[in-house]
């Protein structure tokens, strides 16, 4: 596999710190829902640094989007969330990993834990959901610090209103709007209890987030009962801090 | 050295270095760590890319399973922590529409 040259051709901005990158990428062999992008940038003396992004669409041609969010000692995600215009040209590789996806013939249930930004390929997997007009139960836990940092909220809200779509359950850190039904905190063994499904309806679980988010996650899934085998994760490190 | 514990990735992050070595995807494949037996998909090992390169530590025993260091026109590939690999090589008629 190669790199291939795409070019920018939308940007939207998600929220105060985070951005969505439509790419028009030729030749691009579609992907599935989870699947992630290297994103290589060049400095003019050479050097080069290549970052990990998860695809936020589903399969749509040759365009592909992806979520980028701005972490304050970033080499990499400052110029993609902010210098970036439309126009430019990127460099990128994928689509990659087999393992962290979802198909649209799997027909057990689904469920998706997101830790923040972790939400974006799980947005994949939901939209695809959604696309194929699959069946599967699906439901989104997301664990995020207070409504404004929420990514892709209205489209959730679509997704969430379609007969059979996905049930969304917000699990604020830090803020809680008013009228939460639920104090801010982070997930635990109750709210798991209560908002996703069950070991004995046998899901697929698909957690993504920060390292350490992802740990305690899919430790409290298997501790629940889940198979361990059925527990996909994706770790993006230190609150993000890798990207 | 002493490593942030939650410092590290997972073998996802390695999908596309290694998808530029092999035919297919290897982060989907099962592998058996060489040191305590954990048999595992490679893209729950826990990756490090703060060292030259990258390192892939087995999630039962944090031994390495591989690493992984490219320089200008080479790179070099260290499997010696792994017993087996065992890929899915499904019939043609089975395959999913990308790989």
């Amino acid at each position: 596999m190669s790199w291939r040259v795409a070019t920018v051709v939308a940007l939207r901005d998600q929220t105060a710190t985070a951005r969505t990158i439509v790419l028009d990428v030729v030749g691009w062999p579609g992907h599935d829902a989870g699947q992630h992008v290297d994103v290589r940038l060049t400095a003019p003396d050479g050097y080069s640094a290549v970052r990990s992004y998860s695809i936020a669409s589903a399969a749509d041609g040759q365009r592909i989007e992806l979520a980028v969010e701005q972490l304050p000692d970033g080499e990499v995600s400052p110029y993609l969330a902010h210098d970036l215009v439309a126009g430019d040209l990127l460099e990128i590789r994928g689509p990659v990993g087999g393992w962290f996806v979802w198909r649209p013939e799997q027909t057990e249930p689904v469920q998706l834990v997101a830790g923040g930004s972790g939400v974006v390929p799980l947005l994949a997997m939901a939209r695809s959901h959604a696309a194929v007009g699959s069946r599967a139960p699906i439901r989104l836990l997301y664990s995020v610090r207070d409504a404004g940092s929420v990514l892709y909220g209205s489209e959730l809200d679509t997704l969430s209103r379609r007969d059979g779509g996905l049930e969304v359950t917000y699990a604020y850190t830090r803020v809680a709007p008013a009228g939460s039904l639920r104090p801010p905190g982070r997930v635990d063994v109750s709210l798991l209890a209560e908002a996703t499904w069950p070991p004995v309806d046998e899901p697929t679980c698909y957690v993504c987030g920060p390292t350490a988010f992802v740990e305690v996650v899919a430790d409290l899934l298997t501790a629940a009962g889940h198979d361990p085998g059925r527990v996909r994760t994706e770790r993006f490190g230190p609150s993000g801090g890798i990207r | 050295m002493s490593v942030d514990p939650l410092s590290f990735l997972d073998g996802n992050a390695a999908a596309g270095e290694l998808r530029e070595l092999f035919a297919v995807d290897l982060t989907a494949a099962v592998g058996q760590c060489a040191g305590c037996g954990h048999v595992a998909v490679i893209a729950e090992a826990r990756l490090y890319v703060h060292a030259p390169g990258l390192v892939a530590r087995c999630a039962g025993c944090d031994g390495v399973l591989f690493r992984l260091v490219k320089a200008p026109g080479r790179t070099w590939l260290d499997l010696r922590g792994l017993a087996y690999l065992q890929i899915a090589t499904p019939d043609e008629a089975d395959r999913p529409p990308t790989a």
